[in-house]
């Protein structure tokens, strides 16, 4: 028996049109929440957990995305932390760090994967 | 030569303060052993309590093992010293170890004091002084529905909260009349304690336990003396502290005569080589509880074993300010009226429930205390004033009062400090020091932390050290840059300019026409409110939704929960006996909380996203539109009902607030907008408080404007008198607009009007005798806004492909699991999750 199927293979979450450019939404994957983000700018989809560990609310799929050097982030709409979208990392406190996700768009569906 | 060996009993936060500062940077000249009867080495008790937030034990820690090694320290842990033996020089452990020193340092602490209750050594029955305890607590808590504090002080309301965190009702039991008997006055106390029932713990003052035994409906029964009783499944005792001075007082070292290890301005005890520090020793007669005089000791008992007999210990300041339950409280120097002749102010809002206490020596130029709870802005200023021993200002009143709190408008400024005043005390950062930095060379916070470690610790003083620091570098010349953000050179005005002439309609074009990287949650939502206010094109098209904070996204305010407020619009506050029935319906159906507002509406709160299009549509369908509280942009328009119904009414007020509130509606804006309608001159719409303020006189509109209430309240200055209704259209609509092209991003009306060079005679230049040749631009401007609104809730209820962003999640139909409330006078409230802890000063 293959225990580790969950977390090898990729999940189909929703159509890629479901996404809005520029803006995140929020998933159910694994009884988790994620949230995904389409960056239309430099062509990058980036999944995150949806949590926000200091404002303690899931509502990270409902921030802004921005940049600050080269690191791609979004800010939390509730208390404007911004957390990196590749590692997780807080950018203002390195008390909290977001749990990451494999994320991808594949046959015009996007698909999440636990990240090993 | 050996090196010196020095031994220091108790390895907590002050232990472990003496260590890393008797090792110092260099090459050590001594041999340090620690010893610690906890199984670990020092952690951060201050921050104890966010064990229960997640914090684990390595997060707290203080230092590891490594560390100590790398070092050359000795540590043993998890053995006690039992025996001092002064004539060999030895310390005794209770495994039997023996070590000798040459200087032996106790930092033993002290001990939390259980009273002496029968029953109260039961299982379930805890202390709050360690990680361990915490832990045997937390599984106590899993087997309990209702637990008790004994003991109101400030470390029982932090146990009380973590029982709030651990889900159980939660009761505090005080023996005195009010809460923090030791900081606060009778009426901090009691307002003290109505916050805190508020947050459903239940406190019980005046209340003596005499027993615990088995209880009937929970655990244990708690009974009074008074012949009353309180059921309970577990009990967390935080009657006090106790100094740990037993190994002390066995080996005859000198010990006060209510215990606590007697020491001299070195730190040094009675008996030769041996010194005291922290919260097991006694200083002219008083034990200091709290960690910044610990760590002061520290660094005198170090620099004294160093040779270094200048440096003393002269006593420490106890005021302290901090969060207990959500709650802010403060506590400046003497508050129980033991100076003679001391006089005092009091400031008691029982709506907003702010408690202000000012006690001022017998000829009111110096402050002798202050009790502050509910709102503890005034803490930084207060506390120079009492620490510096500065002389007040003239009206002593002001310092307390709404308003005047803040700095400037005391007239005491961080210039006015003197080089010495302390702004982080637990560093001990003075002024001079921030000062000096700032003179080789550091010009951000970031900067200033590094270099002096100000506002590292627990962080009460960053707002203070920010103005030193800005204070200093303006002094300097340095000017602040006006760049809205990394990705683009340019102010906000400058961004406006070129929107606008080169007819830019969205962020990306803007982005490759003169800036960098992707934006942020700075530029955008300024890029977005430009956009929009020149274009007055729909908030939620694909090309604006990533630009838009998630009030403007999901057209709703944001709680802390995550839900969002519904408002619909109710210009000038006139709604129809139908119409607010159909908002109570609404709110009903949705179980959403309830409350009018002070811009005369009703506010929802409560809403979650799924359900935010259905609740529009009804109100739509009802004749609603959005009232944009969510947006900056205009909100309301207050008005009385003028001369209509009112006696002295000279002007349709009512009428004409709600033609302008129709007339501006959805228009984006720097920052929010407010009107104000008085329909003569007894004002009763307060419009002078407003952005817009029109008050009706014999003669015409009286137009007041850079008016408003908030942070800093501000009456509106007199723009033009007796204006006939469409001249005041006109002026309104060119001053709104002209606003709109060059204030700074968040930048009210009354702070532009402040900034414009010129002031409000240059404004009536450009509005009345058109200086600049921009009106009939205004004005079409204005024009172009008015014909392209739109309800956004109206049109997006209207469109399904918008509507599948307003779900939690794409892929399923259910709803936000992370949501909690609970049921406060009869409406719905989101359950906070994590209330914050103690901070302080
Ligand atoms: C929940 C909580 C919140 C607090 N919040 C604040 C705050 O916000 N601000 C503030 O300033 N202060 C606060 N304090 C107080 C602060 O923690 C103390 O002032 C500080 O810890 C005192 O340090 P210390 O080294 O003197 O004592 P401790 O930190 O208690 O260390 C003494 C150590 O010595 C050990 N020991 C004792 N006797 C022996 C022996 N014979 N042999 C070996 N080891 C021994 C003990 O086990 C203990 O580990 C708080 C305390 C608590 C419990
Ligand atoms: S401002 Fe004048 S008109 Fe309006 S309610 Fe007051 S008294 Fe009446």
């Amino acid at each position: 028996m293959d225990i580790t199927s969950t977390n090898t293979s990729w999940t189909n979450i929703c159509a890629a049109n479901d996404l809005t450019p520029d803006a995140g939404i929020c998933a159910l994957f694994n009884e988790q929440q994620v949230a995904i983000f389409l960056c239309q700018q430099n062509n990058s989809v980036y999944a995150v957990a949806n949590f926000d560990p200091f404002g303690g609310a899931n509502v990270l799929s409902r921030g802004i995305i921005g940049s600050t050097q080269d690191i791609t982030y979004v800010a939390s709409p509730l208390y404007k932390q911004r957390f990196n979208l590749v590692t997780g990392e807080c950018l203002d406190s390195d008390e909290h760090q977001l749990k990451t996700f494999n994320v991808r768009i594949e046959n015009e569906q996007v698909q999440l994967k636990e990240a090993s | 030569m050996s090196k010196q060996r020095i031994i220091v009993v108790g390895n907590g936060m002050v232990g472990h303060k003496f260590i890393d500062t008797i090792i110092g940077n260099e090459q050590s000249e001594f041999e340090v052993i620690t010893f610690s009867e906890e199984s670990r080495l020092a952690y951060d008790r201050v921050q104890l309590s966010y064990f229960f937030s997640g914090k684990t034990a390595d997060d707290l820690a203080l230092t590891d093992a490594a560390y100590y090694q790398e070092n050359g320290i000795k540590f043993v842990l998890n053995d006690k010293v039992v025996e001092l033996d002064f004539e060999n020089k030895n310390v005794i452990t209770a495994s039997g170890r023996i070590e000798s020193y040459d200087k032996l340092v106790l930092a033993t602490g002290s001990f939390p004091f259980v009273p002496p209750i029968p029953g109260n050594d039961q299982e379930h029955c805890h202390v709050y002084r360690t990680i361990d305890d915490l832990e045997d607590i937390t599984k106590s808590g899993d087997s309990s529905k209702t637990g008790v504090v004994i003991g109101g002080g400030l470390l029982g309301l932090e146990a009380g909260n973590a029982l709030v965190n651990l889900g159980v009702e939660t009761h505090i039991v005080e023996f005195a009349p009010r809460l923090m008997a030791v900081q606060l006055d009778d009426g901090g106390g009691a307002l003290l304690k109505r916050k805190i029932e508020e947050l459903g713990v239940q406190v019980h003052t005046e209340k003596a336990t005499t027993e615990i035994v088995a209880g009937e409906t929970s655990r244990y029964r708690m009974n009074f003396a008074d012949g009353t009783f309180l059921e309970t499944d577990m009990i967390i005792f935080s009657a006090g502290i106790r100094p740990q001075d037993e190994l002390a007082r066995l080996s005859g070292i000198p010990i006060g005569e209510r215990g606590g290890i007697v020491i001299n301005n070195h730190c040094q005890t009675g008996v030769d080589d041996v010194y005291a520090i922290g919260e097991c020793a006694l200083w002219d007669n008083f034990i200091f509880g709290l960690v910044a005089p610990g760590y002061q000791m520290a660094k005198v008992a170090a620099a004294h074993i160093h040779g270094d007999a200048e440096t003393t210990f002269t006593g420490a300041d106890m005021s302290t300010k901090l969060k207990l339950l959500g709650v802010d409280v403060a506590s400046i120097g003497e508050v129980h009226g033991q100076t003679p002749g001391a006089q005092s102010y009091t400031y008691h809002d029982e709506i907003e429930q702010v408690y202000k206490r000012l006690i001022v020596s017998a000829d009111g130029t110096k402050m002798v205390g202050a009790v502050l709870v509910g709102d503890v802005d005034a803490y930084g200023t207060l506390l120079q004033l009492k620490l510096n021993d500065m002389k007040l200002p003239a009206n002593p009143s002001v310092l307390i009062l709404p308003s005047s709190g803040g700095e400037e408008a005391a007239g005491m400024g961080v210039d006015a400090l003197p080089d010495t005043a302390a702004i982080c005390s637990c560093f001990d950062v003075s002024k001079g020091d921030i000062k000096n930095a700032v003179a080789a060379g550091c010009c951000s916070m970031g900067e200033l932390k590094a270099s002096t470690k100000a506002a590292t610790g627990c962080g009460g003083c960053s707002a203070l050290a920010k103005q030193v620091l800005d204070s200093e570098l303006a002094s300097l010349g340095f000017e602040v840059k006006k760049d809205i953000c990394e990705h683009f050179a340019y102010s906000r005005q400058e961004l406006t300019d070129i929107i606008r002439v080169k007819k830019i309609k969205t962020f990306s074009a803007l982005l490759s026409e003169c800036g960098s990287g992707l934006g942020c949650e700075i530029c955008k939502p300024a890029v977005g409110s430009i956009l929009a206010s020149y274009w007055n094109a729909y908030v939620l098209e694909d090309a604006h939704v990533g630009l838009q904070d998630t009030n403007d996204n999901y057209l709703g305010n944001m709680q802390k929960d995550g839900t969002y407020s519904v408002v619909p619009r109710i210009p000038g506050g006139e709604v129809t006996p139908d119409g607010l029935i159909v908002i109570g319906q609404v709110a009903k159906e949705f179980n959403l909380y309830t409350k009018i507002t002070g811009g005369a509406r009703v506010d929802l709160f409560g809403a979650q996203l799924h359900e935010l299009p259905a609740i529009w549509k009804k109100l739509v369908d009802a004749g609603f539109e959005t009232g944009h509280a969510y947006g900056k942009s205009l909100r309301t328009v207050k008005a009385c009902v003028g001369n209509t119904w009112c006696r002295y009414g000279v002007k349709n007020s009512i009428g004409f607030a709600i033609d302008l509130e129709n007339r501006y509606k959805g228009l984006r804006s720097p920052h929010k907008v407010k009107f104000g309608v008085s329909g003569c001159t007894r004002e009763c719409a307060e419009a002078q408080g407003k952005d817009f303020g029109l008050i009706a006189t014999d003669g015409g509109w009286n137009l007041y404007f850079g008016g408003n209430g908030g942070m800093r309240p501000r009456h509106g200055d007199l723009f033009a008198s007796d204006l006939t209704d469409q001249q005041l259209r006109t002026y309104v609509d060119r001053i709104y607009m002209f606003y709109i092209r060059t204030a700074d991003r968040l930048q009210r009306t009354s702070v532009w009007l402040e900034n414009l060079e010129g002031g409000i005679e240059y404004l009536r230049d450009v509005i009345i005798n058109d200086s600049l040749n921009i009106n009939a631009e205004l004005e079409a401007e204005m024009e172009n806004n008015i014909e392209n609104y739109q309800c956004e809730w109206k049109t997006t209820i209207e469109s399904p492909e918008k509507l599948k962003r307003f779900k939690h999640f794409i892929n399923s139909k259910e709803e936000d699991t992370g949501l909690a409330f609970k049921v406060i006078r009869g409406q719905r409230f989101p359950l906070a999750k994590e209330i914050e802890i103690t901070e302080l000063v």
